[in-house]
């Protein structure tokens, strides 16, 4: 009964830590009593708070998680999703299907941030929105033209696709309501939801951010490293991260013509790259079969997997689905300290050629998006049970959107807000301490200003005050006046080295000799 | 193998009928939710900015005095009402909802310089520059009655006639007897045509006088001659005196504490005090530019409100240095006196263009019946704001106010002047021995000595 108590209680501590977010402030060494109170008062109740919310987080949350577990010697790689459907209840098993598209040509897709609906896009102009409760059509158009990408802006009514020369922006109802000409044709849209920001990157290599709700182009960067269609959005702090053909992984931020981080990451061009819902990690694969697992605080590797990986994606719960050919692996870290193992395994009917895989969110569903149409498949344990309404509701009514999309443009960031490190708005930056001029500069300074004293011009005086003798005492004051703010300083400092210089000889001399010291005046 | 996969069924998550209220299912997770800070800070910026679009503070002006008004008193049991004394003799009791005059009593002949109200909200008692204390029956009943009154006026409970011209009065909080100040401080009783008993401590004219609310028997006065004194009913001799540099013109305890009072004085600030400690002051609350004439607490204990002679009403804290509030009207004068409402909602200003105003105390407040829903909301708002009111763009925000321009003026050149003088002590202290000039705090500086 003891042990269980004490895990119970690490537990509870663990969930406690999450919600502080963060360490307490130091208040020992504010001199101020008055806001040493009020801060002190402050922490107590953000203890308070944290240790309600992982209160209600252990009995009040409605839905449980899923979970697959192998029994005896049966593996969970080698569990097929026939058996898996078997097993489960009609609503979920409805969930798994394929929809066989041959000549549409390769899919893309994306989903709504409450996993409602999809679009997906395939490659001969044929775009579809699906009602994923339903499973119901709500739109196909063929617009005639290849299509490369496909982006919800920021809620289900509004999206964008990549069309050969320019995005596009459409409705629900397939109405095309833009043509972003300034983007160029563009390979990937990626769209920020707390920005309200549509990232592109097109064929040459330029990065453009714009502003749905004004139009307005925030950001318009040659990334100068050619062509790529590697491009992911961290939803942790609004960063873009692109993949090169060099191995490069940069990151940007809209307000900034430099990258943010430039990290060297794959010997070869870097086929994919995906970001964990916390921020901290990322994975990104090359073409010389290997999947890179970094931490993005330190930027260091934490894992390497011997794996072929043309397209990855994070679940909201950590799992990592990674899709080559026409076959899909999901590793997960069962222990919490990414250490990733392989969790299950798919393969699809010889000749899909898998082009993107996304994980439906608040669903155990996997969307993969291939060459003969796309595919929905059961993974277990994958998404979030427990949705909050006032972040992603899966059963929104219109009433409920409306107001949410007022809601969001009243809290729409402006762009200076992304930066690695989000948590820095609102804190104070230190003040820097300023450097003492050496010497040399400090007669340079000198000079400089002896030299400006000498080029004034003196007013031209007539009626016999212009003598000469006059003028040349009139510059000498000038001239002196100019030095004599680094006369003072240097004296000062002379002052304070001759008072430090006072202190020591007491020690310095011998002893026979300390009778003779200078006694201080007392 | 154990397998369970996520599967919401619509009613679980759905309301039933129409008329229920929609479901909202909460998980405060932090990983839902991305940039929390900066999401909090933008907010703060929307309220902020919205504050200042719904600050409306002016409620509406009680207009009918013939002359200027010096003194007003609160009726403890009845929420609605004001009594206002003005120079010409006429007191008025005013009804603050419809802002007209329910009841005037006639009677003084010369200036009302003084009006309380007894704690069971049944006596007015009033005293003028004729030397006269007048007592009124003010209770609920009588006022109901006098509604039928044809000229709306009513007459006196009793005249007190006495030696010389009184300058404030106040009624005790537990008890039936009252103070005035004048040459001396008396205290009488409601049935006694002579005070009970006489304090003198000191030359000069008292001409303030507040009693302490916890201890019905302690009473605080100020005098000409730049003195606060407290004084002890019990002890047949004064308790303490405290001697400024400058002269008290009014003075409130805390109610919620009540052995602290502030000080309004004429050097333009106010001083808060531990009655008990009276060498140094608690706080200086400073931001007026000219004569601090009235001052008034809240009933929460929290905030205090002043008038001053340059034209403005001040909301204070009671713990801060500068003022949270300012309101002023091109219209209004020298403000002459303040008083906090019982419900802390409103502030009542009475001043020398012969109005009381009734102004709000938060000036974005929205009156009337407030929803659960919509006080959450605004509680969430200032809640967001005070978080971030110490970073630029909102502290500019939240610390904007107009001044008028005299106002104004007057401040820059106080601060130059004060400026000046901290540079001149600075340089003092510089070029002198190291130790031999001390600069005193501000809190004790005004004060010149205190005496047992």
């Amino acid at each position: 009964m003891g042990a269980k108590k004490e895990n119970s209680d690490d537990e509870m501590d663990e969930k406690v830590k999450k919600y502080l977010r963060g360490e307490a402030a130091n208040l020992e060494g504010l001199k101020d009593k008055k806001l040493k109170g009020q801060l002190a008062v402050r922490e107590d109740l953000y203890g308070k708070s944290a240790k309600t919310a992982a209160k209600i987080e252990k009995w009040l949350l409605p839905s449980e998680g899923g979970y697959l577990e192998a029994e005896g010697i049966e593996k969970t790689w080698r569990i097929k999703q026939e058996s898996i459907a078997r097993e489960v209840d009609i609503l979920s098993s409805r969930n798994q299907y394929d929809i066989v598209l041959p000549e549409l040509g390769p899919y893309s897709l994306d989903f709504t941030s409450n996993g409602r609906y999809m679009a997906a896009a395939g490659r001969k102009g044929h775009l579809a929105i699906v009602d994923m409760k339903t499973l119901n059509l709500i739109k196909g158009i063929q617009v005639r033209e290849t299509v490369r990408d496909v982006a919800y802006l920021h809620n289900e009514l509004f999206f964008a696709a990549a069309q050969k020369k320019y995005p596009y922006i459409y409705n629900r109802d397939g109405t095309e309501l833009h043509c972003l000409k300034e983007h160029g044709a563009v390979l990937r849209l990626q769209f920020l939801k707390n920005h309200f920001l549509l990232a592109s990157i097109n064929k040459f290599g330029q990065l453009r951010y714009q502003d749905v709700t004004m139009g307005e182009m925030i950001g318009n960067f040659r990334t100068g490293l050619g062509r790529t269609d590697v491009m992911q959005v961290n939803p942790y702090n609004g960063v873009v991260a692109l993949g090169h053909s060099s191995g490069t992984v940069t990151m940007w931020k809209p307000t900034s013509a430099v990258p943010l981080v430039k990290m060297l990451s794959h010997p070869g061009p870097v086929s994919s790259l995906a970001f964990h819902p916390n921020g901290h990690v990322m994975a990104t694969s090359g073409r010389e079969n290997k999947i890179k697992i970094w931490d993005l605080r330190k930027f260091e590797v934490i894992q390497t997997l011997p794996c072929h990986a043309k397209t990855l994606n994070f679940s909201q719960k950590g799992l990592l689905a990674a899709g080559t050919g026409s076959f899909i692996q999901i590793l997960a870290d069962f222990s919490g300290s990414q250490n990733y193992s392989s969790y299950m395994t798919h393969s699809m009917a010889k000749g899909y050629q898998v082009g993107k895989v996304l994980f439906r969110p608040y669903e155990d569903v996997l969307g993969i998006g291939h060459s003969m149409g796309w595919s929905n498949i059961l993974i277990p344990g994958s998404g979030e049970p427990n949705f909050d309404s006032w972040v992603a509701n899966p059963f929104e009514t219109s009433k409920q959107r409306r107001e949410k999309e007022v809601h969001s443009l009243l809290d729409k960031l402006p762009p200076e807000t992304i930066m690695l490190d989000p948590t820095k708005v609102g804190t104070v930056r230190a003040p820097q301490k300023k450097e003492k001029p050496t010497k040399k500069e400090m007669e340079a300074e000198m000079e400089a200003a002896i030299e400006t004293a000498k080029d004034t011009d003196f007013k031209k005086k007539t009626k016999g005050r212009n003598k000469p003798s006059k003028r040349a005492t009139k510059r000498r004051e000038m001239i002196s006046r100019a030095k004599r703010p680094f006369l003072e300083q240097r004296t000062q400092e002379h002052e304070m080295s001759r008072k430090k210089q006072k202190t020591n000889p007491e020690t310095e001399m011998p002893k026979s000799l300390q009778r003779f010291v200078r006694q201080k005046a007392t | 193998m154990k397998v369970k996969v996520i599967s919401r069924s619509t009613d679980e998550f759905t309301r039933e009928r129409s008329q229920d209220l929609q479901r909202v299912f909460r998980n405060f997770d932090p990983t839902l939710r991305s940039q929390e800070k900066a999401v909090e800070y933008v907010r703060a910026l929307n309220a902020a900015k919205l504050d200042k679009i719904f600050a409306r503070p002016f409620v509406g002006a009680m207009d009918g005095h013939r002359d200027s008004i010096k003194c007003m008193a609160k009726n403890p049991n009845y929420l609605k009402a004001i009594f206002s004394g003005s120079d010409d003799g006429d007191i008025r009791l005013w009804d603050m909802a419809s802002r007209r005059t329910v009841c005037q009593f006639p009677g003084h002949q010369g200036a009302v310089q003084g009006l309380t109200v007894s704690t069971d909200g049944s006596i007015l008692v009033s005293c003028g520059s004729d030397c006269t204390v007048r007592l009124w029956n003010v209770s609920d009943a009588n006022l109901a009655d006098s509604d039928n009154l044809s000229d709306n006026s009513a007459k006196p409970q009793a005249v007190y006639v006495w030696k010389n011209a009184f300058r404030a009065v106040d009624h005790q909080w537990d008890g039936d007897l009252f103070a005035t100040a004048g040459a001396q401080v008396d205290i009488w009783n409601h049935n006694r045509s002579q005070p009970v008993n006489t304090f003198d401590w000191g030359s000069d004219t008292t001409i303030s006088i507040r009693f302490n609310p916890g201890e019905p028997n302690i009473l605080a006065t100020s005098a000409n001659d730049r003195s606060i004194t407290l004084y002890d009913l019990r002890m047949s001799s004064p308790a303490r005196k405290v001697i400024m540099r400058t002269k008290t013109n009014s003075i409130a305890w805390n109610p919620m504490e009540p052995m602290n009072f502030t000080a309004a004085n004429e050097d333009c600030n106010c001083y808060s005090y531990d009655a008990r400690k009276l060498e140094e002051a608690k706080c200086v609350h400073k931001d007026h530019v000219s004569a601090v004439m009235d001052i008034d607490f809240s009933p929460t204990g929290r905030e205090f409100v002043t008038g001053s002679y340059d034209r403005t009403v001040r909301i204070f804290q009671y713990n801060g240095g500068h003022s949270r509030e300012i309101y002023h009207t091109k219209r209004m004068q020298r403000v002459f006196c303040v008083k906090y409402s019982c419900d802390a909602s409103y502030v009542i200003s009475g001043s020398d263009d012969t109005n009381l105003r009734l102004w709000k105390a938060k000036a974005s407040e929205q009156l009337g019946v407030v929803l659960p829903r919509e006080r959450k909301k605004h509680e969430y708002l200032e809640a967001v704001k005070n978080r971030y009111k110490h970073l630029p763009e909102v502290k500019r925000i939240v610390r904007h106010r107009h001044l008028p321009k005299p106002v104004y003026k007057a401040a820059n050149l106080r601060r130059t002047m004060i400026e000046a003088e901290r540079r001149k002590e600075q340089r003092r202290k510089a070029h002198s021995a190291p130790g031999s000039i001390v600069t005193e705090p501000v809190r004790k500086r005004r004060i010149i000595k205190e005496v047992e």
